[in-house]
């Protein structure tokens, strides 16, 4: 591993500061100048506000567990004092007047909010191409997208430009992004991590997760932010267990399920061979591995595009222009302020989903296809509720393919969204879920990031946790770095 | 169950207040409709006597004691207002 800061994980930073071979300080200017060096190619950051974050690491209480650790964050979360875009036009300006819960535990717990990174406007998307303000690169071959919508959290991590950050998942936007870009990513079970100070996309499956280059740094952040929030009366009462402790567990005797539906044709062959190496590797080391089947898989993509765009319609009519966000020039009445405000501040990407949301949800096909897509998730979460009695994670591939070239998707949005095919059911049934570096597979004459997807039941992230540190004990893909520019 | 063939693109941008160009109508109209088919695949799902899932592992009631707390303030209210007069929002003229 390299001996730079901004290539070291969190454990070791925390391991040489309590040393005291290093002081905070080395870390922010260390990732500092990777920025500088390498981000006007990866495109990565939003807003860094290096001044403040030299204030706050002189000031770090090195006792707390993430004392002095720098954290770049997802820019659809708030952070006090710092601009919240959501990566739109329609927020230009805005600055944040409070922490959102997340951060503030962050904060807490001596974490430093570096900086804000791109992602898909509104966390709407599958490549951080929707991005009004940006292009970001994957650092692994910069004609490809990082992934999306939590691109920016993945690529920064991946290049040296962040140790840890932040995304937020909803239909795969940390999974997917990370399994692009090579690092760990994991997506809590809803309700986990509280969602007060997160911009709203959809709010029965947004969640707030961990971005990282390991397993045990990932646990680290999730063990300072998850547990009960009274500003989220969706986030869950239950115990926060030891995390951190869980990744040292070992795989022994644990159950994996291998759903049949998670291996159909249509996988790239070298997506299959690496997840499915990962799999031997960790019945290697004592898992039991078995088949399983999710029979109402095929179901998960239409689903999730009425009852996701469905929530946006009404959670983005907040942006009217009146309060805050962008306002049209001379308007001629109030519906005048609703229409052009909207029209001018949101990109192509919102405006469809708003529009098939608002859509899904009037009256006279409100039933057929809302009203259905409800109780379809229903039948979604009864195949994992199966599932998990017969085994304690379900493994298989991230996404069917490795990184998209930049543009591929353009013109054609269902192509798309089809690819989230292996995500989107955790978000539906409120599970948690893990993406792990398990290999590479070539492409255009690249090797391209490989993630392998763990899911676990509802507050299983200790599960997934001891099989995603497990495979980084025997395995070295989390430790392969890109070499950018 | 009822399906329409085609989206109305226009009225449905009026009902979400997106004033939409002809040029995006179009494209959107086209987009939708693909998105529409695929989507009514979900007809051959079998949902008779399944309940909805409104919430994923269902919501109990939220409950705290009702206790007077520190609100934000004005100031971080209308930190970001796009037009403010003194401690209020300025907005157009409501009332024709």
């Amino acid at each position: 591993m390299s001996d730079a800061l901004n290539e070291c994980t969190v454990v070791e930073l925390r391991r040489r500061l309590r040393a005291g071979e290093i002081c905070a300080r080395d870390i922010v200017l260390s990732v500092e100048a990777a920025i500088a060096a390498r981000d006007e190619v990866i495109g990565g950051y939003l807003h860094r506000d290096v001044e403040r974050a030299l204030e706050a690491a002189d000031a770090a209480d090195l006792a707390l567990p993430l004392g002095g650790v720098p954290v770049a964050v997802k820019d659809v979360i708030n952070v006090a004092g710092q601009p919240l875009t959501c990566a739109s036009k329609m927020l230009g300006g805005y600055v944040s007047t409070w922490d959102a819960t997340a951060v503030a535990r962050l904060k807490a717990a001596g974490a430093i909010p570096f900086g804000k990174v791109n992602c898909d406007e509104f966390a709407m998307g599958s490549t951080t191409e929707n991005s009004a303000l940006r292009v970001t690169r994957n650092p692994w071959d910069l004609e490809r997208v990082p992934g999306g919508s939590s691109g920016g959290s993945a690529a920064v991590v991946a290049a040296g430009e962040a140790i840890v950050s932040l995304g937020t998942d909803t239909g795969g936007s940390i999974r997917q992004p990370a399994s692009f870009c090579g690092i760990t990513g994991m997506k809590p079970t809803y309700g986990r991590v509280s969602r007060s100070g997160l911009v709203a996309y959809a709010s029965s499956l947004d969640g707030i997760g961990p971005m990282a280059r390991t397993a045990e740094d990932a646990a680290m952040l999730l063990q300072a932010m998850a547990g009960h929030d009274v500003l989220d009366s969706t986030s869950l009462r239950d115990g926060v267990p030891d995390y951190v402790a869980a990744v040292g567990q070992g795989v022994r005797g644990m159950r994996i399920g291998l759903p049949k539906e998670y291996f159909v044709e249509g996988i790239e062959p070298g997506v299959r061979a690496a997840v499915m190496e990962a799999v031997r590797g960790l019945e290697r080391a004592g898992a039991i591995v078995k088949e399983i089947t999710l029979p109402h898989t095929e179901y998960a993509v239409a689903t999730y595009y009425i009852i996701a765009t469905a929530e946006a319609s009404a959670n983005l009519a907040r942006f009217d222009g009146i309060r805050y966000g962008h306002r049209c020039e001379d308007p001629a009445n109030l519906r005048d302020v609703y229409d052009r405000s909207r029209a001018e501040g949101f990109g192509a990407e919102v405006k469809r989903r708003i529009i098939l949301g608002t859509y899904v949800l009037s009256s006279g096909y409100y039933d057929a296809y809302y009203g259905k897509a409800q109780k379809v998730r229903t039948l979604i979460r009864r195949d994992f509720e199966e599932a998990f009695r017969e085994v304690d994670l379900i493994a298989g591939p991230v996404c069917p393919v490795p990184a998209f070239r930049i543009g591929e998707h353009a013109a054609d949005p269902l192509q798309m969204y089809l690819a989230d095919i292996f995500t989107i059911a955790a978000n539906l049934a409120g599970i948690c879920g893990i993406s792990v570096p398990c290999g590479f597979t070539e492409s255009g004459g690249r090797l391209l990031p490989v993630g392998l997807q763990l899911m676990g039941r509802p507050l299983g992230e200790s599960d997934l946790l001891r099989a995603a540190g497990e495979w980084q004990r025997v395995s070295d893909w989390h430790l392969r770095r890109p070499v950018v520019g | 169950m009822s399906r329409a063939e085609h989206i109305d693109v226009a009225k449905t941008a009026d009902l979400a207040r997106l004033r939409l160009t002809p040029e995006e109508a179009a494209a959107y109209g086209g987009q939708l409709d693909r998105i529409l088919g695929y989507i009514s695949q979900l007809e051959r799902a079998d949902t008779d006597g399944v309940e909805a899932t409104a919430h994923p592992l269902g919501l109990t009631d939220a409950l705290r004691e009702d206790v007077a707390r520190e609100g934000r303030g004005v100031e971080a209210a209308l930190r970001n207002a796009p037009k403010r007069s003194g401690d209020q929002f300025l907005v157009p003229k409501v009332v024709e």
